[in-house]
């Protein structure tokens, strides 16, 4: 494949076509903090978090989503992408019951890490305490929206790895939610095969293994990818 | 993939309905038990069938019935959750039972200023909270405050009411009246200009049948079709490059290099999307089109697939528009009957048809990527920018889309020559415009004019200010547009004379609010028409609208948390990681009208800014 030639950072990087402006700046040693992005699935590019500066450009880009191209700048830790990300984060944060203080998964959650990444320290909103229901009718997971960000990890891993697509995204607007099934609760969908893939992929404690310590519930969301990889690894030796 | 469904069985009626649509199942049973998931281009249009399946069971029932539901994720082989999320995300589809017939009521911000919440009052007390149903911008506004009737049942039917009020909605209500013909006076209320013969855009609308194609022929018709034909695609595209045509659903960009590119792509097919989903508030323009002169769009459409080498178009039309809706039905037969549609068109190589189909009251839908999905039958959301439609659009294939108003500049084009077109206008906007004047003023309606007039000449054409008051502002191009004072009704009204002042021509919005209006409610309309329109995927536009909203109320209110001057601060802030951040139009304009206002007009009411 063609390499494209780009600066970022003041760096001059070397990249192959159809790499993402992500995979190009953290091979070359620049992390971009992430959300909604998880390795191995397909990307939505749509919390906003990997936002960068293209130089000239009035817009920001979303790092996972935009494709290198050649004479491409890019500032991936500028004052204005840093401003952009403490926001993005504090505007979630406020969005629904996020109190780390009291959450089972405060130590080792990924909004909280990225809270810290991009220096966000306090919410300068009213929490909006939406009507957000917990859902323990599954044998073994539960899911508590109060937590939940929309990233729609759990959503892809279910359709796009595990291929029961029990997971998708309902409502509109603020009233978005994640739903199984026709909108049941969880223990009475049919699709769900039990796998536990989006308990792995949710980057919070909105879906959770009942029963666990906090120690125990620590989440392994690169396996997701880990699966992803060794698939395409056996599709090669096919 | 195993797909495994639950739930009730559908009713034979509810399989009688879902089958008009889908074609009958075949016979071992429903579709959905031998599933290959084929991602090929033929599942997808067939999958696309999504909302028009929902539309069908909506009509029958008033609701979308569990049984209904499953019985189409049977036949169009899609998972339950999905099903339920794409349902879930239309605003006139309803997941749980609902009574046959809703009034929708217009509280946005024309019907506002005309009574509207008068209106909801008394419909809260004849109908009850079951009856009745807020709506934003019914694209009725010249004539407000508006009102859509709709009906479901064996023969449903949706029928629009404006202006509205009690009586006439409670009459409408109770039976199906029939639909209003044409007369003088409700054309008049429409296109005031009426009558007059310098226009191009609105020339048929009410003196040419719409419903008769030989009428359309007969006034010079289909002649820019054969001329087009005759020339070729290469040809064609020289013309529309040549006339500097610019879009007109908002984003101003040229018709002709869109065309070109997509005539360039390589990967095949190729689609025309015709844009009717004007649901911009305060635009009502594409409406009296598609109403008054339906063929001149579906002429449109078709010179745009003979010169990009597209086969099939599809037309998708907001769902609150019945009239229009029936009105381009019967164009489309008509067309089709007289080979002006499908194979071999006036005897040439060309091929091409139009499907037409229908929003289900969505304002994202009309976002160019969110109408490719929703065609596409999945949540209205927008896709991320680059890959432009031209490359990656409809399918995934390479589409042009335009705007109902685009379209039908198209055949004036090619009967004037694109060059002769070029100099109607100013330098930096060619050709005729329509701009849809409401509010206070005293004729509104559909105006016709020359890029370039002033926005005060524009008002004085449409009769001024009503009752001789004077103006407080004046919203120009829609919600997502922006407030200018009337200190600058000087403004010439041209993409490039809007853009000096800071502000846009949008869709074309004039919406006049004269000393009378408190411009604070009106803000909190608009902000409250951003939270509720935005499709929810990307944070910044999801949170952000929410939050510029309660920030208005608590300014409003005289209560801010924090001094006056911080909490203008904080809004500024949301408005910029709006702007800044979101994926789509959407979000990056939801803060224009309201910054706009701050910035020269001063909405607050004076005890708010005590602290
Ligand atoms: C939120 C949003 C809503 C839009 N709604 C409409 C619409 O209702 N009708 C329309 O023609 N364009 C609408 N647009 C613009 C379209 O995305 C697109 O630019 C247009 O259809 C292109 O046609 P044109 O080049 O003929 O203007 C909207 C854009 C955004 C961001
Ligand atoms: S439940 Fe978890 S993985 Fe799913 S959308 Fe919410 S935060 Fe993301
Ligand atoms: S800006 Fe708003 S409407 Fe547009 S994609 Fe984002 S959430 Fe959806
Ligand atoms: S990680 Fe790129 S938008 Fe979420
Ligand atoms: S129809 Fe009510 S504001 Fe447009």
């Amino acid at each position: 494949m063609a390499d494209k030639t780009l600066t970022i950072n003041g760096q001059v990087v070397q990249a192959q076509e159809g790499q993402t402006l992500l995979q190009a700046a953290r091979e070359a040693g620049f992390p971009i903090p992430t959300l909604c992005h998880l390795e191995g699935l397909s990307d939505p590019g749509s919390c906003r978090v990997c936002m960068v500066e293209q130089t000239g450009s009035s817009r920001l880009l979303p790092a996972c989503t935009t494709r290198v191209s050649d004479h491409l700048v890019i500032e991936t830790n500028s004052k204005r992408v840093r401003e952009e990300r403490r926001k993005v984060v504090e505007l979630l944060f406020a969005e629904r019951n996020h109190v780390c203080a009291v959450c089972v998964a405060c130590g080792h959650c990924e909004l909280q890490d990225l809270a810290i990444e991009v220096g966000m320290d306090h919410v300068r909103f009213d929490y909006d305490h939406p009507d957000c229901k917990i859902d323990l009718s599954h044998h073994l997971y539960g899911i508590d929206h109060n937590r939940c960000v929309l990233c729609t990890r759990c959503v892809r891993a279910c359709d796009e790895v595990e291929g029961a697509h029990t997971w998708d995204v309902a409502g509109w607007g603020k009233e978005t939610r994640v739903v199984t099934d026709h909108g049941q609760p969880w223990g009475n969908s049919e699709t769900c095969t039990s796998c536990g893939k989006c308990v792995q992929a949710c980057p919070t404690a909105a879906i959770f293994i009942k029963g666990m310590t906090v120690a125990e519930s620590r989440k392994h969301p690169a396996e997701i990818g880990f699966l992803v990889k060794s698939r395409e690894h056996l599709h090669c030796q096919d | 993939m195993d797909l495994h469904f639950h739930g009730p069985d559908a009713t034979l009626t509810e399989r009688s309905v879902v089958d008009s649509v889908l074609g009958l199942p075949p016979s071992e049973g429903p579709g959905g038990l031998r599933i290959t998931r084929d991602e090929g281009h033929h599942s997808l249009v067939q999958r696309s069938k999504l909302l028009p399946a929902f539309h069908a069971v909506q009509n029958r029932f008033g609701w979308i019935p569990p049984g209904a539901m499953d019985y189409i994720c049977r036949r169009l082989s899609v998972p339950p959750a999905e099903a339920h999320g794409v349902a879930s995300f239309y605003h006139m589809f309803t997941l749980k039972s609902t009574p046959p017939t809703v009034v929708h009521v217009c509280d946005d911000v024309a019907c506002r200023i005309k009574g509207s919440e008068g209106l909801c009052t008394e419909l809260q007390h004849a109908l009850g909270a079951e009856g009745w149903k807020r709506s934003p911008c019914l694209g009725q506004c010249e004539r407000a405050p508006a009102a859509l009737v709709v009906r479901a049942g064996e023969t449903p039917s949706a029928t629009s009411v404006a202006p509205a009020n009690s009586q006439s909605l409670l009459a409408a209500r109770a039976a199906d009246l029939p639909a209003s013909a044409d007369t003088r006076e409700s054309i008049r209320a429409s296109v005031p200009q009426f009558g007059s013969d310098n226009l191009r855009l609105l020339s048929r609308v009410g003196r040419v049948n719409p419903c008769s194609l030989e009428a359309y022929q007969a006034s010079g018709g289909y002649s820019a079709l054969t001329k087009g034909i005759l020339q070729g695609p290469e040809a064609v595209i020289a013309e529309v490059m040549a006339s500097k045509l610019m879009g007109r659903g908002g984003a101003a960009f040229p018709t002709g290099r869109k065309w070109e590119a997509v005539a360039k792509a390589p990967a095949r097919p190729h689609y025309v999307v015709c844009n009717a989903d004007e649901s911009e508030p305060g635009t009502f323009k594409d409406r009296v089109l598609m109403e008054g002169d339906p063929f001149a769009v579906i002429e449109g459409m078709t010179i745009a697939g003979l010169a990009t080498g597209s086969e099939q178009g599809y037309l998708y039309i907001r769902g609150e528009y019945p009239q229009a809706t029936e009105r381009l039905k019967h164009a489309l037969e008509a067309a089709r009957a007289a080979h002006l549609l499908g194979p071999k068109i006036l005897g040439s190589s060309f091929s091409f048809d139009i499907e037409l189909r229908s929003g289900a009251g969505a304002y994202i839908c009309g976002e160019e990527t969110a109408l490719f999905n929703s065609i596409e039958g999945k949540r209205g959301e927008p896709r991320n920018k680059p890959p432009f439609p031209v490359h990656v659009g409809l399918f995934g294939k390479p589409t042009v889309i335009n705007n109902v108003e685009t379209l039908v500049n198209i055949p004036q084009i090619l009967a004037l020559g694109g060059e002769a077109y070029s100099r109607i206008g100013t330098a930096g906007s060619a050709g005729p415009k329509l701009f849809c004047v409401s509010g206070h003023v005293t004729r509104p309606g559909v105006y016709e004019v020359d890029f370039g007039i002033t926005l005060g000449q524009l008002i004085q054409q449409a009769g001024g200010v009503a009752g001789g008051k004077a103006i407080r502002a004046v919203l120009l191009g829609g919600a997502a547009g922006s407030f200018v004072g009337p200190d600058q009704l000087n403004i010439p009204l041209s993409f490039e004379g809007t853009r000096a002042a800071g502000a846009s021509l949008g869709s074309g919005v004039v919406l006049v609010f004269d000393e009378s209006v408190d411009l604070a409610d009106i803000l909190l309309r608009i902000a409250a028409f951003f939270r509720d329109e935005s499709c929810g995927q990307c944070v910044p536009c999801r949170v952000g609208t929410v939050r510029q909203e309660e920030l208005l109320h608590r300014l409003r209110s005289g209560k801010p948390m924090r001094s006056y001057a911080d909490e203008l601060e904080l809004l500024k802030e949301i408005g910029q990681v709006m702007r800044d951040a979101s994926i789509c139009g959407l979000g990056q304009a939801a803060s224009n009208a309201v910054e706009s206002a701050f910035a020269t007009l001063n909405p607050m009411p004076k005890v708010a800014q005590i602290r």
